[in-house]
């Protein structure tokens, strides 16, 4: 994906401003940086979840594959191909199976062995399987919160998408947890490109080859995950952030 | 305030136990507001035990659960030979509200759907006060349009000879009902968290298919409360289905057929009987009836929508 001179305005305030940067394919980008720095903004511009919010005005280009999407059509066939986890989970209120094959569906498929594996291999990846295998057919919004966030991990999978977001996806869920998804997140970026928005830096660091550092509403700088962390900077604010001197 | 120093243990338990105007007020102020509160439960009993009161010399001597229940045939005012069924009566309720909610279910479930989920800013309100508007019309002038606009037109366009009959009312009580309906459908839908529509819409699902697969069966026993409150509201009303039958006792064969409610029964009857005679009397055993229906479907409901909260 390639973004070029994005700016995001919610009415007259920026929330965003002149960002622009490439994500490569195959990797884990890190976005962080504190509260109101205009991550998660940044997000929802890339699969034009913008359209949620009438008051949210984007400027710039944003390239996915080649294409500017916002001249793209149809958006809903541009969003089943970005899967997105919030920072709560959100288990819809139907079974755990429904909620996985929720996707599937949505795109036609109907044969009942064919969803079957589906929700057997995201589940699994998503390292919810063991847990929950003998109560599919139980409400996904009454796991707790850890689970449901696997759940939102393995429905996101479920859309087989080419890039994955996560925003601060370890706020609910427990560290034991968090490290889990972390070591499934490695193991998919064999398949997808994976953006992964944390404010928690040590997290960036352990998945992130390379990483952005946003600070209100401006990506203060981009760079090699290691370098960030070892002093290579080019702006000292980006040092004073990973060492914990503010934020 | 000042300061005020007791210096002594006297002092401090005659402050302690004083009751001043604040006491009192506070004490008035309480039993009045629990007055207020248990009123509507002392109504209901009183009601209750009213209408039971003066419909039990019947229940007691006369009533043959059989008859009132299963014969069609209702001359209460046979001097020689009274016949009490209320099943033709018990037909033209249903049927009247059968039809109307065909006519109100995708009415308001189309509204409340508009309303909740496309309609936005001024749009928005001026629908809701509409429909708040629009639940606000006296029976008795949608009474008046069946009579006076529908009638005709009924006649006119199916080339039957009375336009007061099941498709008459129930079309009149299916617009009566649609409002509220409308009203506690988008209740329930608005109380469906956004986050599941965009999380749903993040996948690339479309407005439909969220409206569809996600929230509509995530508001589904608000969905179902607001209907049960359409057809309770259905068996309760009177002026309208009064007006708009054609009030004659009869099992309809079709919806061109007159017919004549219980509640309506009651309404026209009451004036002209006797107090204490057994004529009376039924009317008053056809209030418990209807009592105990509106009052199994309400609770009904409510538990319902009850349970939509908490889940």
């Amino acid at each position: 994906m390639e973004v070029r001179d994005l700016t995001i305005r919610y009415g007259t305030q920026a929330a965003l401003s002149n960002i622009s940067l490439d994500i490569r394919e195959h990797e884990i980008f890190g976005i962080i940086g504190p509260a109101n720095a205009g991550k998660t903004s940044f997000l929802k511009t890339l699969n034009r979840m913008d359209t949620f919010n009438s008051n949210m005005q984007v400027d710039g280009k944003i390239l996915f594959n080649g294409l500017d999407v916002s001249r793209l059509k149809n958006v809903y066939a541009l969003r089943s191909r970005i899967g997105v986890v919030f920072p709560l989970p959100v288990g819809l209120p139907m079974t755990i199976y429904d909620n996985v094959a929720l996707a599937p569906r949505l795109s036609g498929k109907k044969n009942k062995a064919d969803l079957d594996i589906i929700v057997e291999r995201c589940l699994t990846r998503a390292a919810l399987w063991d847990e929950v295998k003998d109560r599919l057919d139980s409400l996904g919004s009454l796991l707790s919160g850890g689970q449901q966030q696997r759940l939102t991990i393995a429905r996101a999978l479920s859309q087989q998408p080419e890039v994955l977001m996560l925003d601060e996806f370890s706020i609910a869920v427990d560290p034991v947890t968090t490290m889990r998804i972390e070591d499934v997140l490695k193991e998919l970026k064999q398949e997808m490109t994976i953006i992964l928005v944390t404010n928690l830096v040590q997290q960036a660091r352990r998945l992130a080859s390379r990483t952005a550092f946003f600070l209100n509403g401006e990506c203060v700088e981009i760079g090699e995950t290691e370098d960030l962390f070892t002093g290579e900077v080019k702006d000292s604010r980006t040092r004073d952030y990973v060492e914990g001197r503010f934020g | 305030m000042p300061e005020q120093q007791l210096t002594n243990a006297d002092d401090l338990s005659a402050a302690f136990d004083r009751r001043n105007a604040d006491w009192y007020i506070d004490k008035l102020v309480q039993a009045l507001v629990f007055i207020g509160g248990i009123s509507a439960i002392i109504f209901v009993i009183g009601i209750f035990a009213f209408v039971t009161k003066e419909g039990f010399g019947f229940l007691l001597d006369r009533f043959d659960f059989q008859e009132f229940f299963t014969s069609p045939y209702w001359y209460p005012s046979d001097e020689d030979a009274p016949e009490y069924g209320i099943l033709a009566l018990i037909a033209g309720t249903a049927s009247v509200t059968g039809l109307a909610m065909i006519v109100a279910i995708p009415f308001s479930l189309g509204a409340a759907i508009y309303i909740a989920e496309f309609a936005t800013g001024k749009t928005r309100e001026a629908l809701k006060v509409l429909v708040e508007l629009l639940a606000a019309i006296p029976s008795v002038v949608w009474g008046f349009i069946g009579l006076t606009i529908m009638n005709p037109l009924i006649i006119d366009l199916f080339d039957v000879p009375v336009g007061l009959n099941v498709l008459n009312a129930g079309i009149i009580l299916g617009l009566m009902a649609a409002p509220i309906m409308t009203s506690i459908a988008e209740d329930a839908l608005k109380a469906v968290p956004d986050r599941y529509r965009e999380a749903a819409e993040a996948m690339g699902a479309t407005r439909w298919q969220v409206i569809f697969k996600v929230v509509l069966p995530a508001a589904k026993n608000g969905l179902l409360g607001a209907v049960l409150l359409g057809v309770g509201r259905g068996f309760g009303e009177t002026m309208a289905v009064l007006m708009a039958t054609g009030h004659s006792v009869n099992i309809p064969g079709s919806i061109f057929d007159s017919v004549r409610a219980l509640t309506a029964t009651i309404a026209a009857e009451l004036g002209e009987t006797a107090v204490g005679s057994d004529h009376y009397q039924v009317l008053f055993t056809i209030g418990i009836f209807l009592f105990l229906i509106t009052f199994i479907i309400n609770l009904t409901a409510d538990l319902i929508v009850r349970g939509v909260r908490k889940g």
